[in-house]
């Protein structure tokens, strides 16, 4: 569509820009303005240049924070996507079960996230949760809160809970919007199965699995409350994601101008990614 | 109200200064010749005036946290080259 | 008649046929299905049990809720021996219980009108007119959405602080309005500009001033998208706790807060910890039920 030019229509944008601005800006420079400085409370501050900069840049825990966060994300985007896309291809697409599965699978999604956490917790624990203690019963030694690797695969499986309907809800909606006379023609064609997925039903998938990409993504990298909830950051710092790592320093420790310079470091890692996938995305409506 | 929490320091108010006067400038540019100059760059895509700003200013950002971590503390190397890296993203993207 | 509407009864008109089309092609699609079904029988294998795998965690938090804590320690059973409504007996009748949810419900009901009352004219902005800066706006906004919250945890409790918010509901609606304004603001523009641009051209000609086109013929006609991004709103406001936590102590305390300090307070009443969980979900499921027609359009963003 094409649209006119008219600077009035910023009117319309302002009080969107007053709201955000003031819940944005605000704390932002307030942020660069404690990484520089050092503090013992009081709202007394003494500069310290880029000393924290530099400190977060040669931290192992800043490293291994982020190491552990991009792994994270690696492996839920290579699990949810997959299987969003096979539940999405297996979904009714007419009669009772369509708003039934929708419904129930959008339920997690509408759940406190630290009420998943706590859902979670209580349905792994071996001695009253149900999954804790089927796996006990099978023999198998499990404890998510003293072995690292059960800690891992129980914040990812309650991750692909709580996340994987976004993914098929978006396919779906994708898959819907396809005409019949695509699948006839497929047919008269002979075409296989695979070959109707990989040439109408994926390209027809293509936008919103960019969408669901860069939402998972997106959260996955700044996850904070489930995991905090179940886990805490460990057994020992093995499940401390980026988020976690900040609010213990900044909260916890107080240290303001390492979790100042933190902040800085993980925003603009975040808002690099977000202008790449933007940028993906946009150019990919206007070649459509 | 009392905004003492904010901390404020010279350099810091230096910066976000610099950035609003940018901003501004980019404005006024865009004022006098709308349509932002769009072209397609060595990155392959189009991009406008604002875009090759954004780029400019976020990849000096990742020059300064490099130097910063792999040579030292003297940033004004850094920022000599953040300015040479803006050069050639104005020029080319 | 004036043009005007005589133009939204076509458009009307053209939708109902799109859509009597529409549902042709899916019976057909149905059919072919059904077809496609001889071959692989088992299709409904996959969802049912995803949503099993969905489902059984939910069952056992239920299934607690209705049992006593001793109950809960001392037998596991797969339903409860005893069923009890005591633990959502606790929970109705203290206030330090039931006033969390009001708090939840007053704060998420701000921040949703809040927000979408904002979001609209910007939306319309966004949709259909280019102005100075505008992509970069569009995508300021967004990076608000991604930005992690626990970067603005410290400055927000000072900044709220400053202008004496702290512990009111008001204060955590503004402050949600950091990621939900820019989700309503890209629903919104996904919605309306499927929109034609011409309806706008001709209620104009036909002497309809903005605020009366835009409330009496354009909002009704992109009216599924409202609700899509209150839906949006208010689900994003009703499961965030991190911020709402930080600026509430007592007075405005979301009930997820009020949940986790409980537990550690008073050793781990295992069967009212799992009523006040069941709670949380109810909401939300109301809800989901309410646009259930609209989701899968709406988590797509309005952009299929």
């Amino acid at each position: 569509m094409d649209k006119t030019w008219n600077n009035k229509a910023w009117f319309m944008v302002l009080p969107v820009l007053l709201l955000v601005a003031f819940s944005a800006v605000i704390p932002l420079m307030t942020v660069v303005n404690y990484s520089v400085q050092d503090t013992f409370g009081n709202n007394q501050f003494f500069w310290a240049g880029t000393e924290w900069y530099a400190e977060m840049l040669h931290s192992e825990r800043f490293h291994a924070a982020l190491l552990r966060n991009l792994f994270f994300s690696f492996i839920i985007l290579a699990i949810e996507v997959p299987l969003g896309i096979l539940i999405a291809l297996n979904m009714p697409r007419k009669g009772w079960g369509v708003p039934v599965c929708l419904v129930l699978m959008s339920l997690p999604l509408l759940i406190p996230w630290n009420v998943v956490g706590t859902i979670w917790q209580v349905f792994g624990r071996v001695d009253i949760g149900l999954l804790g203690r089927t796996l006990s019963m099978l023999g198998i030694n499990y404890n998510y809160v003293q072995n690292p690797l059960h800690a891992w695969v129980t914040v990812i499986v309650m991750d692909v809970w709580h996340w994987t309907s976004l993914v098929v809800l978006l396919c779906y909606a994708g898959l819907v919007s396809i005409p019949d006379a695509f699948y006839q023609a497929a047919k008269i064609d002979g075409a296989s199965r695979w070959a109707v997925f990989r040439y109408i039903q994926l390209p027809k998938m293509n936008r919103v699995l960019l969408i669901a990409v860069l939402l998972r993504f997106m959260d996955s990298f700044m996850i904070y409350t489930e995991p905090f909830v179940v886990t805490g950051g460990g057994p020992g710092n093995s499940t401390t994601f980026l988020s976690i790592d900040l609010v213990k320093m900044a909260v916890g420790q107080f240290d303001l101008g390492p979790a100042a310079a933190m902040s800085i470091i993980y925003f603009l890692i975040i808002l690099a990614l977000s202008w790449v996938f933007y940028t993906v995305m946009t150019n990919y409506d206007a070649e459509r | 109200m009392n905004l003492s929490w904010m901390a404020w320091t010279w350099p810091t108010a230096i910066f976000f200064m610099t950035i609003l006067a940018l901003l501004v400038g980019m404005a006024v540019w865009e004022y006098f010749s709308p349509g932002g100059n769009p072209r397609v760059g060595v990155l392959r895509f189009e991009t406008t005036r604002g875009d090759r700003l954004f780029v400019s200013l976020l990849g000096s950002a990742f020059i300064n946290l490099a130097w910063l971590g792999l040579v030292g503390p003297n940033l004004w190397w850094a920022l000599a080259l953040s300015v040479v890296y803006a050069i050639g993203v104005f020029r080319y993207v | 008649m004036s043009v005007a509407e005589d133009k939204l009864m076509a458009e009307r008109k053209g939708k109902i046929d799109e859509r009597s089309s529409m549902q042709n092609a899916q019976t057909a699609l149905a059919r072919t299905m059904r077809r496609r079904g001889e071959e692989s029988r088992f299709w409904w294998l996959i969802p049912t049990l995803y949503i099993i795998f969905l489902m059984l965690p939910i069952y056992w938090l239920i299934n607690m809720s209705f049992k006593t804590t001793a109950e809960i320690l001392s037998t596991f059973s797969l339903w409860p021996v005893k069923p009890t409504l005591h633990n959502y007996a606790v929970i109705f009748t203290d206030p330090s219980w039931y006033s969390g949810y009001i708090n939840s419900i007053i704060y998420v009901v701000m921040n949703t009108v809040i927000s979408v009352l904002a979001a609209l004219p910007a939306a319309y902005a966004f949709s259909r007119y280019r102005f100075l800066g505008d992509k970069h706006l569009f995508f300021w906004l967004l990076t608000n959405r991604m930005a992690p919250p626990a970067v603005f945890v410290l400055p927000f409790f000072q900044l709220y602080s400053a202008f004496g918010l702290i512990d009111t509901h008001i204060a955590v609606a503004i402050a949600h309005c950091l990621f939900n304004v820019p989700l309503a603001v890209w629903i919104l523009e996904g919605f309306m500009s499927g929109v034609p641009k011409e309806i706008d051209e001709t209620a104009y000609i036909d002497g309809y001033s903005f605020p009366r086109f835009f409330v009496k013929i354009f909002m009704p006609l992109i009216a599924s998208g409202i609700g899509v991004a209150c839906f949006f709103c208010f689900m994003f406001s009703w499961v965030e706790l991190l911020i709402a936590r930080t600026l509430t102590t007592t007075a405005a305390k979301p009930i997820a807060a009020t949940m986790t300090r409980t537990v550690s307070a008073s050793g781990l009443d295992w069967g009212v910890l799992a009523a006040a969980g069941v709670l949380t979900i109810i909401p939300g499921a109301l809800v989901i039920w309410f646009v259930r027609n609209y989701i899968a359009k709406g988590f797509a963003l309005g952009r299929v």
